[in-house]
């Protein structure tokens, strides 16, 4: 059954968009990740214009999100004061990256820019926490609960001034680095057009020593108002929003988000780690891949802003 | 008064001209469309256009012969384009090369009696800028609505057509720093890319056998519309040829418009855009709740 999507201006079938979007919501519910990184790219290879699959994208994730925050917040493993620093952070860094993003666009360069982003934070991120989380469920096969030792020794992170007690998170840091973490998050949501939980879960897991538990929630919690940020800018500067497109994506992203949270109880701190690593990793190649495989066809067309025409 | 006399000399041509016609017959050439508007609904897939035509006052005999050739296009509205062309850089592939054309049509159907080759010389097709091959990306300064040149003006016009356009190659190979012919032969690639591109998405075609006369008088041409046809004013062109010689144009404009709940959502995201966004921001939130609500499984 065809539709036709009245701002990507192309007919799909439903259910294959339905689909798309219950698989990357069960992602979502499992990973604490919004699933920008998969959706937008899935979007491109069903022809969609780039510019609405970044904007629709972000749309999608909202609702993803929203439905697995909410589940997690019943389950007490949002900390909602941390959520809170990490979007003061990541509003101005959301101004930025749209600002950037435009500039990009305009270049003709924006598409090279967000694949080496995706290559470099995916590979990077990803190589390190499968070698972290593989020694982890290496080390504790026998016993332990699968959570990241928290040693005594501090790092340069805790030598920051400004400290802030986040119970939830059994945390008293600067709040510093979490506004950085914060503004990167931003930054890259807009030139991504992704939620950046795949930037913050690891960040917050390894740099601030979040429980893994607390993380996927407050990460959620995050990427709702990111992804909002972002669709309404989007919306506003770009006219790139298909609500009749984020609305099939978010019918099937709910549900899958729902069998993806349960999933994730059944699964331990570190093997989640893991399977996250497997799949951020996954991605990175397949990008970094794009960019040095001889392409098919090496013209392109575009409007003089730089989008798909 | 030697202006006097040519102007005089000139209507005694004119006159003599239109006299010699009147013996062959004037060929006069209508064409009307199957719908003057096509609407975009959410079920759109592509779709055809039938043009009729009619041609009277047609020589008997060279109808007979299948002397007359008539090709039927449907030019979608134009607009600026970028092609940009990657290279090998560090061993990624980088976009380096781009051209700017003002005037790409968004979508180019074609309908022929019989070959292009065979009914026009390449000249003839480049200056009525006929056939995805010799379709016209920029517009000219002197070129009619659409791009197109205008037919009805004198022989002078449309040589400054052609000479604004030899200008403008010529200066975008002063830009560009490289001599002209190197200059015309990127310009060519480009321009290439972008039909071969645009041909593989169906927004350009063109066919050969499809336009048929159905009575001596009476033509039909079926036009293939694809999918992501692109919404606006196009305009369908019909061009008579006698005996590889063109004789006339018609032409009637087509409104292409998104219809319905779709043509709402797009004048709404066009005209309150933030608005529009808060709203698909609810949406979502919602949706995300009454899925919480609908699959409550702990």
């Amino acid at each position: 059954m065809n539709l036709y999507l009245p701002i990507a201006e192309i007919s799909l079938n439903v259910f294959v968009l339905v689909g798309m979007g219950a698989a990357v919501g069960f992602i979502s519910g499992l990973f604490g990740v919004g699933g920008g990184f998969l959706i937008t790219p899935l979007l491109i290879f069903y022809n969609i214009p780039p510019a609405v699959a970044v904007a629709t994208g972000a749309n999608q994730v909202i609702a993803a999100s929203f439905s697995g925050a909410l589940a997690h917040y019943r389950r007490g493993t949002v900390d909602l004061r941390l959520g809170t620093v990490l979007l003061i952070g990541g509003f101005g860094g959301s101004v930025a990256g749209v600002l950037l993003f435009t500039l990009l666009r305009r270049l003709g360069q924006l598409d090279l820019v967000v694949s080496l982003l995706y290559v470099v934070f995916l590979g990077g991120i990803g190589g390190l926490m499968l070698v972290e989380s593989l020694q982890s469920i290496l080390k504790s096969r026998s016993q332990g609960s699968g959570e990241i030792r928290r040693p005594g020794q501090h790092s340069w992170v805790h030598g920051l001034p400004l400290k802030m007690r986040f119970h939830r998170s059994k945390l008293y840091v600067s709040i510093i680095p979490v506004l950085l973490l914060g503004f990167l998050i931003g930054l890259l949501a807009g030139i991504m057009g992704v939620g950046g939980g795949f930037i913050a879960v690891p960040a917050m897991i390894y740099l601030l020593r979040v429980p893994t538990s607390v993380v996927i929630g407050t990460s959620l919690f995050q990427i709702i108002f990111t992804a909002a940020a972002t669709t309404i800018l989007q919306a506003a500067t770009n006219r790139t929003v298909d609500v009749v497109l984020a609305f099939l994506l978010m019918l099937g992203g709910v549900i899958g988000a729902q069998f993806g949270t349960q999933a994730g109880r059944k699964l331990r701190g570190d093997q989640l780690r893991a399977l996250l690593a497997i799949l951020v990793l996954a991605v990175g190649l397949r990008l970094g891949y794009e960019l040095v495989v001889t392409p098919d066809e090496r013209f392109t067309i575009t409007l003089p802003t730089g989008e798909i025409g | 008064m030697p202006a006097g006399f040519a102007l005089v000399a000139g209507c005694l041509a004119l006159a003599a001209s239109s006299a010699s016609f009147a013996q062959e017959g004037i060929e006069t050439f209508e064409i009307g469309l199957s719908t003057s508007t096509i609407s975009i609904s959410s079920d759109f897939t592509g779709a055809r256009l039938v043009v009729f035509g009619a041609l009277d006052n047609a020589d008997a005999k060279l109808l007979r012969q299948q002397r007359y050739d008539i090709v039927v296009v449907l030019v979608g509205p134009r607009s600026p384009a970028v092609v940009r062309e990657k290279e090998r850089t560090f061993g990624l592939w980088i976009n380096r090369g781009s051209e700017t054309f003002d005037a790409v049509p968004g979508s180019y159907a074609l309908a022929a009696t019989r070959p292009l080759a065979d009914i026009a010389r390449q000249e003839l097709r480049q200056r009525l800028s006929l056939g995805i091959a010799d379709l016209r990306l920029d517009s000219g300064a002197t070129t009619g609505a659409f791009g197109q040149p205008a037919p009805d003006k004198p022989e002078e016009a449309k040589g400054q057509v052609n000479i604004s356009l030899a200008e403008r190659r010529a200066k975008a190979a002063q830009d560009i720093g490289g001599t002209s012919a190197d200059a015309a032969v990127t310009v060519d690639d480009y321009a290439e890319a972008l039909k071969r591109i645009r041909r593989a998405k169906g927004l350009y075609n063109q066919s050969v056998g499809t336009v048929q006369f159905v009575s001596p008088t009476l033509f039909r041409a079926d036009l293939n519309l694809p999918a992501d046809l692109p919404t606006g004013t196009h305009m369908a062109r019909a061009y008579l040829f006698r005996s590889g010689v063109f004789i006339r144009e018609s032409s009637e404009p087509l409104f292409v418009r998104k219809s319905g709940f779709e043509s709402y959502i797009d004048d709404m995201a066009t005209r309150y855009g933030v608005f529009y966004g808060m709203a698909a921001v609810l949406l979502a939130i919602f949706t995300g709740w009454f899925g919480r609500l609908v699959f409550k499984r702990d």
